[in-house]
C-alpha cells in the first residue's frame, strides 16, 4: 500500500505528558526528575498560567545551565505568591529588589560574576508585563542595548492583577479592568493604544527575541533551550493567561493561550539580531470569539452595542495573520 | 607621597584602591569627575577585576549595585541631588537588604528651581533611608572616609553614603596624601557577605514580610543601626593608627584657641557659644571663628561626622553643657528650620542649651567669613533668632533687566 505522511497531531505533540513520544523528545516537565524549579506550597490562584509558564521556563533554564542558574525577580504577582517570609517556593539563587528593577539587578549580577571570573553561571531575569512594558522599560531598553548578558522572561497577563487588574500597557483593546470599566461610548481599554513589547526588543537587535505559549509546553521548553544556548540580551515573551484578571474558567487557561495564538491574536515568533527568523502557523484556525468570548473581561463585546468592537478585533486578528503570514503554508 | 589633586580624582583613585568589583553610574553635576576617573581606570587596568557599567538611570545604577552586591562583589556608586532622588526606592531597598554598597554623594541642591550648586538638600531626603551617612570637611577626608566607608558599611551589613559638597569639594584642588594600594589591603578586609546569591548555597533574598514580622524586621535593623555609632568610630580610630591621620569618626572636635581640630581638644564650656557645622563649611568657620576669640567672644566649633547614624552622646560630651548652640545648616525643613538643627534639637533636648538654627549658603550662595563671626556675636549677644537665614536679601534679588520685561507685557 502506499504511505501517506499524515500531520502528528496526537496529544502527544503539544501535551505535558509527552507519552507519545520516544525517550528522547519527551519535554522536560515529562520527566519524573525535572527540576521543578518553583516546587509546591505557593500560594498561586488556581488556573495560574503564569506559575505554569514560570515553572516551566525554569526548569529548562536551570537544566541548560547546568543546574547553575540565579534569578532576579521583578515584584509582581510571580515574586507575591512564591515568597512570603518565611518561606520560598524557588530552588534556584533567587532575589526580588523592587518593581521595575529586575533587568538592572540581573546586569549587576551578571557584572559581579564577571568580575569575579565566574564563567559558569547563567543569569535569568523575569516580569510580568507591568514591571517590563512600563514601569521597567527604561531598565529593560538599558539591559537590551547594553547586550548584557540576561535571558529576560515577560509572563505577559496582560494588566496589573497583583494589585486588583488595573489596565497596564499591554492591555489588550476593549479589555474590561478596574481602571477601563466597561461604560461609556468605548467600554474597556480604547483601541489603538498598548504596545508591543515583542517588537520593542526585536527593535535593540539583540540576538535573541520569541513569544511563547503556556498552550505549547514543547515550542516554549524549546524557546528556552535555544535562548540559554546563547549570550548576550535575550527576550522572551509568554502570553499568561489569568482567571482572575481575565474573569475565566481557572480550567480554561490553557486553552485561551491556544485560542490566542491560533485566532491569529496572539503571533508566536522568534528573531535574531532584528530580524523575524520563524513563525508558527496557525494549525487549525479559530475565531476571535473563541478567544473572547469565555473572558468575562470582553463580555460587553457580546451584547448590544458590542459589534464594532468585535469586528475591530477579527481585523486585529487579520493584520496579524497578514503581517507574520500566520496561514501561510512553511516553506 | 603628597600630590596636588582635585577632590573628585583623590576620590576616584581611593575608591579603585578599596578594589570594588562592580562600579556603576549615570552622569550628574557635580558626580561626574569621580565616575570619569573610574571608568578611565577601568579601561587602562589600573582598576583590575573591576567591571564599569554605563547606564540609562540613577535607578539603575543603584538597580545594578544592587544585584552586584548581593552577587558577592564589592560595589561602588556616586550620585548627586535629582539622581539621589530618581534612585530612592533603590536606595532605600538596598538598606533593607543589608547591601553594603558605597555611594559617593557630590552633595547639591534639589529643584524646583533647578539648581546644581552646593547644599544638604539631596542627602537630608534621604536621611532615614537606612544608610550611614559621613561627611567630609575636607578632601583629604573626602578621599580618607570610603576606606572607612567601606570597612564599616561591611561589618555591619548596611550602605554608606560618603557626603562631600559639590563643586566645593569634588571641584576644589589641594595638596592631598592618599592612601596607598598596599596601606588599603592591609586595612580594608575582603569583602565576604554572610549572605549571597550562590549557586552552591541556594538561597531567597527579598523576600515578602507581612504584619507578623515587618516589625520585628525594622526592629533588628534599628538595633544594628545603634551598633554602627561604635562601628564608625572603632573603624575612624583604627585608620588614625594605621594612617596617622583623623578622618571620620561621629563627631569632630576643635581646640579652643586656633580652632584646629583635634581628637584631643577638651569639650567645651557652659559660657562658649558652640557652632554646630556639618561639611565644607567646617573649613570655613576655622577661618573665620578665631577672630572672635580674640574679641573676647568665646566661641567654640564642633563637626558633625556622622549624620546617620546621629551622634547624639558624643555630640553632648563634645559639646560640655555650652548654652548657646548655633547650627550652621546646609538644609531647610520647610515651615520649621534647619534640618540638622532638628537632629541636635532632639539629642539636647532636656538640657539646658538653646538651639539657633542659621540656614546658610543654600544652592550654592556664598558663606562668608564675616557673616558667620555676625552670626556668632549676635548669639553671643542674645541677639540671635530661633531661625535665620544667613545673609538673605531682604530688599529682594533685583531684576537685572527690568525694563525689557515691561516691554513685553
Amino acid at each position: 500500500m502506499s504511505i501517506v505522511h499524515i500531520p502528528f497531531l496526537q496529544t502527544g505533540t503539544l501535551a505535558v505528558g509527552g507519552r507519545l513520544l520516544s525517550e528522547d523528545e519527551r519535554s522536560l516537565q515529562s520527566q519524573a526528575d525535572r527540576p521543578s524549579s518553583l516546587t509546591k506550597g505557593h500560594r498561586a490562584c488556581q488556573g495560574c498560567a503564569e506559575a505554569l509558564a514560570a515553572r516551566w521556563v525554569m526548569d529548562t533554564a536551570v537544566e541548560a545551565a547546568g543546574g547553575r542558574l540565579i534569578v532576579a525577580n521583578a515584584t509582581g504577582c510571580l515574586e507575591v505568591f512564591s515568597t512570603l517570609y518565611p518561606e520560598s517556593a524557588w530552588k534556584p539563587p533567587w532575589i526580588h529588589s523592587l518593581f521595575a528593577n529586575a533587568a538592572a539587578v540581573a546586569t549587576g549580577i551578571v557584572s559581579a560574576l564577571h568580575a569575579q571570573g565566574r564563567d559558569d553561571v547563567r543569569v535569568l531575569a523575569q516580569g510580568g508585563d507591568g514591571g517590563t512594558v512600563d514601569i521597567g522599560l527604561a531598565a529593560v531598553s538599558g539591559m537590551f542595548e547594553r547586550n548584557d548578558d540576561v535571558l529576560y522572561v515577560c509572563y505577559d497577563n496582560q494588566g496589573y492583577m497583583n494589585t486588583g487588574v488595573q489596565r497596564s500597557s499591554a492591555t489588550p483593546a476593549a479589555a474590561r479592568t478596574a481602571t477601563t470599566p466597561a461604560v461609556g461610548r468605548s467600554p474597556g481599554q480604547a483601541f489603538g493604544q498598548g504596545k508591543s513589547m515583542v517588537k520593542i526588543a526585536m527593535a535593540h537587535e539583540i540576538p535573541y527575541v520569541a513569544s511563547a505559549t503556556p498552550a505549547d509546553l514543547r515550542d516554549l521548553e524549546a524557546k528556552v533551550r535555544t535562548a540559554m544556548s546563547m549570550h548576550g540580551a535575550r527576550y522572551l515573551h509568554v502570553l499568561v493567561p489569568c482567571p482572575v484578571g481575565w474573569g475565566s474558567e481557572s480550567s480554561q487557561s490553557i486553552a485561551l493561550a491556544r485560542a490566542a495564538v491560533q485566532s491569529g491574536i496572539f503571533p508566536v515568533i522568534e528573531a535574531r539580531a532584528g530580524e523575524l527568523t520563524d513563525v508558527q502557523r496557525i494549525r487549525e484556525r479559530a475565531d476571535v470569539e473563541e478567544y473572547l468570548r469565555p473572558q468575562a473581561r470582553f463580555a460587553h463585546l457580546f451584547k448590544t452595542g458590542g459589534e464594532d468592537a468585535l469586528a475591530r478585533w477579527r481585523a486585529l486578528a487579520e493584520a496579524n495573520i497578514r503581517r507574520y503570514g500566520l496561514l501561510e503554508a512553511r516553506s | 607621597m603628597r600630590e596636588v589633586l582635585e577632590g573628585s580624582q583623590a576620590v576616584a583613585r581611593t575608591v579603585a584602591r578599596c578594589r570594588p568589583g562592580v562600579v556603576c553610574a549615570y552622569p550628574i553635576s557635580p558626580q561626574t569627575h569621580i565616575v570619569e576617573a573610574l571608568s578611565a581606570m577601568a579601561r587602562t587596568g589600573e582598576l583590575a577585576d573591576c567591571e564599569y557599567v554605563n547606564v540609562e538611570s540613577e535607578f539603575s545604577a543603584m538597580s545594578v549595585s544592587i544585584g552586584a552586591s548581593a552577587a558577592g562583589s564589592r560595589a561602588y556608586t556616586a550620585t548627586a541631588s535629582q539622581g539621589l532622588l530618581y534612585m530612592a526606592e533603590a536606595v532605600f531597598n538596598a538598606a533593607g537588604m543589608g547591601l553594603p554598597i558605597v555611594m559617593t554623594v557630590a552633595n547639591r541642591a534639589i529643584g524646583a528651581p533647578i539648581n546644581i550648586w552646593n547644599d544638604h538638600s539631596d542627602a537630608m531626603a534621604l536621611r532615614d533611608s537606612g544608610w550611614l551617612q559621613l561627611y567630609a570637611a575636607d578632601n583629604q577626608e573626602a578621599a580618607d572616609l570610603h576606606v572607612i566607608a567601606f570597612a564599616a558599611a561591611e561589618e555591619l551589613e548596611i550602605p554608606a553614603m560618603v557626603c562631600m559638597d559639590g563643586f566645593v569639594l569634588t571641584h576644589a584642588t589641594d595638596v592631598l596624601e592618599l592612601p596607598t594600594a598596599a596601606q588599603v589591603d592591609a586595612f580594608l578586609p575582603t569583602y565576604a557577605p554572610r549572605q549571597a546569591l550562590d549557586i552552591d548555597h541556594p538561597t531567597t533574598i527579598g523576600t515578602m514580610a507581612g504584619p507578623e514580622s515587618f516589625t520585628e524586621t525594622k526592629y533588628l535593623q534599628h538595633l544594628r543601626f545603634l551598633d554602627a555609632a561604635g562601628v564608625i568610630a572603632a573603624w575612624s580610630e583604627r585608620f588614625h593608627e594605621a594612617f596617622g591621620r583623623e578622618a571620620g569618626g561621629l563627631v569632630s572636635r576643635y581646640t579652643a584657641d586656633a580652632l584646629e581640630r583635634s581628637r584631643d581638644a577638651a569639650p567645651a564650656d557652659e559660657g562658649d557659644v558652640t557652632v554646630i557645622a556639618m561639611g565644607s563649611v567646617l573649613g570655613t568657620l576655622q577661618a573665620a571663628l578665631p577672630a572672635l576669640r580674640a574679641e573676647g567672644v568665646p566661641v567654640r566649633l564642633v563637626g558633625i561626622g556622622s549624620y546617620r547614624p546621629f551622634p547624639a552622646e558624643a555630640l553632648r560630651d563634645a559639646l560640655g553643657g555650652s548654652r548657646t548652640v548655633v547650627v550652621i545648616d546646609r538644609a531647610l525643613e520647610l515651615g520649621s528650620g534647619g534640618v540638622l538643627t532638628g537632629d541636635v534639637g532632639r539629642a539636647l533636648a532636656g538640657t539646658r542649651s538653646r538651639v539657633h538654627s542659621v540656614v546658610a549658603g543654600l544652592g550654592g550662595r556664598p558663606i562668608l567669613e564675616e557673616s558667620l563671626r555676625g552670626v556668632v556675636r549676635r548669639a553671643h549677644a542674645g541677639e540671635l533668632g530661633a531661625l535665620e537665614f544667613l545673609d538673605l536679601k531682604e530688599g529682594g534679588v533685583p531684576v537685572p533687566h527690568a525694563g525689557a520685561t515691561e516691554v513685553h507685557r
